[in-house]
This record gives C-alpha cells, structure tokens and sequence, in this order.
C-alpha cells in the first residue's frame, strides 16, 4: 500500500490533504485501517465542531477493538462523509479516496510534525 | 519472552498473515477480511492453525479414575473413541481451564487445554495423579493441530481420507489418515459449525495444511484466524476461558453445571464447593451469563457495565463483537437474576458513557441447521 505523495500525515495515522481555500481533508491512512481490521462503525465531529490537532473527535470501532480517531489539524469542521458512517468498510476497502473522514477549515498554521509520505512509510517501517 | 512459533509459522507468512501474540504464542490473528473469514466458515469452510492448543496424555489402569478425581466430569465412562467437553476447577469450586477430553483407547486418554491454562492443569494433573497408577505426560510439542470448519468440511476432507467420516459422530475421533499423514481426525470444533479438528505429528502440518488448501479451493474455503474464530464462538455463544470463566466462576456461575458429575465414585477436587454452587443456583442465583443484541453499531467490550433503566449497575460484559452473521453488535454478560430473562426491558450497556440499548436474549446468538 503506496502512501499518496500529495497528502500529509500524522504520527495518529492521519492523513491530511492539500489545503485548498483553507480546507483540508482528513482520512485515516491504509496502514491503520489495515492494522484496525474491518471497521464496522465510525463516529465523526459535526459540523461546526472545532477539532484540535492532536486531540480525539470521534472513534473507529472494528471487530475487534476501538480507537480513538485524532485530528491532525486544528479547525472548524466543514462536512463530514455520510458515506463512510453507512458503510463503515469504505474505511478498509478506499482510505485515502472514498474513506474520506471529515473536512476542517484550518485554523492557523499547519502543525510543524505532519510528515510527507517518504517521511511516513519509514515512520511506519520503523 | 519470545513467543512460540507454531509449525505453520512460515506458512502463515507466506499467506501474509496478520500475526499477534497470544497466550505466549506467535498466531495469525487474520489473513486478510476477518468477517469474510467468518462467512466463510458460515457457508462454506475455513483452515485453523490451533497448534498452541495444549495436548496433555493421560495413560495408564488407573487413567480414568485420575481424571474422575482431577476433573469435574465422569471421564471412566467416556466409551473409547469419543469426546466430552469437561473442566478443571480448584479446591474452591473456581474454574481453572475448561477442557476437551479424548478417549483414544482404554488406558489412553488425551485432555486438550488452553494455550494460556496448559501448564496449569499440567501441573494440577501432575500433581492430583499422585497415588493413582497412571501417568502424566506433556504432550505439547508432539502435536500440531489444524480445524477444517464449516457446512463444506466432511467433503473437503472426504476427498482426503478413506476414514469413516459419517459414521464419526459429533464429539468423536478416530486415528486415520489424511493426505497420506497420520492424524488423530475428531469431529470437534469451536464455531457453531461441523467440522473436524486434526492432531497430526509437527512435521507433517505444513503438508496436509497445503493438501487442506487445495481440495478446499473448489468449495471456497479459506484460512482463517484467531479473530474470526472469537466472533464465531461468540455467535455461537461458547464460553472463553478468561473472559466467560475465570477462577472467580463457578461451572454453576457460567449456566454450565451440566458438566459437573456429582454420581461418580470418589471424591473429586472442588466437590462440596460445587455442590454448595448447585445448590445456590436453584436457590439463590447470582449473576447470570446472557446475551444481548443492539439495535446500534457500538460494540460493548468485555469489562463494559450492564446498566438498568435507571441507570443502576446490572452486570458487565465478558465478550462482544459485531456479529457478522446478525448484521448487530452481540455480547455476553454476566447480570442480575432479575434482569436475566429474555426480553427484559430497559437493559443498556455504557459504552463509553453512551447508555446504548440493548435486548437481553437466550444463548446461542447463532445455530446452525442441521
């Protein structure tokens, strides 16, 4: 599972899209939905909530654990993907495409420790 | 601790297996989908690797008696040949491993134990055994084990074996061989399905693990891990040692004083406190072990509380699981007698600090058709 050279990440195994108009989308990354195993529930930020980078919005629940989901980002939630709260297993099958978790308008600058995909897959391989 | 390697280790790499520890072992947890895994057993078949399961041979005139003191079945009158599902408890009452027996010939028998309990009961064996003319032997590195469940099962490994596959009951085994390899085939198994559990020689597993692959291909089965076998026994509401039983639990506790013998000869380890838990179970029940479904998508976890309508504490989940086959997250729980009927109402699990509904209803979740 190749890391998508246009996106940034966090050391939570977020990923974060480039940032068009000061919004920017927010997935999990292949390696954490694959370390989760089949998602069966996502619970998302509103729109309207601030999130704050490093702090948890929500959780993924899979067969056999739960995790807390973070925001790589601090902002304003702006959507989020009702696809993925009715079919949970968008998460698995397409993380960095139709698994798309929320979208935040950033509030300030981006956080300094988000790593590009390089810096990712040898994050992932240590 | 390094952990233990099974004999398919490599194997299961190959496959790209998902590996974790589990009980001091190093096992595939998944291959790919667990809930494709698990409909796989449901409807076709799936390949175990259970080699960290822990064979301990019981041997000798007085073989059947020791295990009438050690254990709380009657294993003197299990007929040669056949199987039964029995545990260990303490000098208390408290569960110390639940078990498989085997009888495999009149002063043979093999108990098959926990990968986490097997020194356990190696050692209680061991030492309860003292005075009896019979012998205990660590059988743990002589066997691999490898389950083929699922509906597709007896064909898959009737292709393999001139062995009496439909005489061969459920709870049963009988020496043959397989793919050439000797094997001890028992018709055993911990998803709700048929199937067959293979105790075979180490060096031999890898082999009939690939013959396994092969004639199953057609019928689509595929191997499996430990993941999908925990939310198949969950359906189908079998008990797991550390979870549903704990040395706290009495086989009483659990809905299971079915297994403990009181009419056999002798004494056995744990009888007064059991009779004592017999008695408090018609009498007085504590917590009761039930299921529950929810109507949501949040799964309760073993430790989560079980809560009433008010809000007061109830009971505490000891397993849960989306249940793939259901479509809705499943448990069991330990509750109060008063709330242990099926359809009572306003029970709710806190999940964390969400009271999500639940429906209290009889075990098993899931049963197969037969």
């Amino acid at each position: 599972m190749s890391n998508p050279v246009e996106l940034r990440y966090s050391k939570e195994h977020e990923w974060l899209s480039a940032v068009q108009d000061g919004v920017a989308t927010v997935g999990i990354t292949a390696y954490a939905a694959d370390a989760l195993g089949d998602v069966v529930f996502v619970q998302l930020p509103e729109v309207g909530d601030t999130v704050t980078a490093g702090e948890s919005c929500g959780e993924l629940e899979s067969t056999k654990s739960v995790s807390d989901l973070y925001s790589p980002v601090t902002g304003e939630v702006t959507e989020i993907n009702g696809a993925v709260s009715d079919d949970p297993a968008l998460v698995n099958s397409a993380p960095f495409e139709g698994g798309w978790l929320f979208k935040v308008r950033i509030d300030g600058e981006l956080p300094g420790d988000l790593l590009d995909a390089d810096g990712y897959a040898a994050f992932t391989q240590g | 601790m390094t952990s233990r390697i099974t004999a398919l280790d490599a194997l299961h790499r190959e496959l790209g297996a998902t590996m974790t520890d589990f009980a001091g072992w190093q096992m595939p947890l998944r291959y790919g989908s667990e809930r494709a895994e698990h409909q796989a057993v449901r409807t076709a078949a799936g390949l175990f690797d259970l080699s960290h399961m822990g064979e301990i041979a019981v041997t000798g005139p007085h073989a059947g008696r020791l295990l009438d003191h050690a254990l709380v079945g009657k294993l003197s009158a299990l007929a040669v040949g056949r199987a039964r599902y029995t545990m260990i408890c303490d000098a208390e009452g408290g569960i110390l491993d639940d078990l498989i027996v085997y009888r495999l010939a009149d002063e043979h028998y093999m108990v098959v134990a926990n990968a986490a309990n097997a020194q356990t009961v190696l050692d209680a064996l061991t030492t309860r055994g003292e005075g009896f003319e019979a012998q205990v032997r660590d059988d743990r590195d002589a066997y691999a084990l490898i389950a083929v469940q699922g509906p597709a099962s007896p064909a898959i490994l009737g292709s393999l074996t001139d062995a009496d596959l439909a005489g061969l009951k459920y709870y049963a085994g009988l020496p043959g061989t397989v793919a050439g390899r000797p094997a001890l085939i028992a018709r055993t198994g911990y998803t709700g399905e048929d199937g067959f559990e293979l105790f075979v020689a180490p060096r031999d597993a890898e082999p009939l693990w690939r013959a396994l692959t092969e004639a199953g291909a057609p019928y689509g089965l595929v191997p499996c891990g430990l993941s999908c076998r925990d939310t198949l026994r969950l359906e189908a509401g079998m008990p797991l040692y550390g979870h549903e039983l704990t040395a706290a639990t009495t086989p009483f506790d659990a809905g299971l004083g079915r297994v403990v013998k009181f009419d056999k000869d002798g004494d056995f380890v744990g009888r007064a406190p059991l009779e004592a838990a017999a008695e408090r179970a018609q009498s007085d029940p504590p917590r009761r072990l039930v299921g529950l479904v929810g109507a949501g998508r949040r799964v309760p976890r073993a430790g989560y509380q079980v809560v009433d309508g008010a809000g007061t504490v109830i009971g505490e989940v000891t397993s849960g699981a989306p249940s793939p086959t259901l479509g809705s997250p499943i448990a069991m729980a330990y509750v109060d007698a008063a709330h242990a009927a099926p359809g009572t109402d306003g029970v709710a699990v806190d999940i964390r600090g969400a009271r999500e509904p639940f429906a209290v209803v009889a075990l098993p979740f899931y049963r197969r058709e037969k």
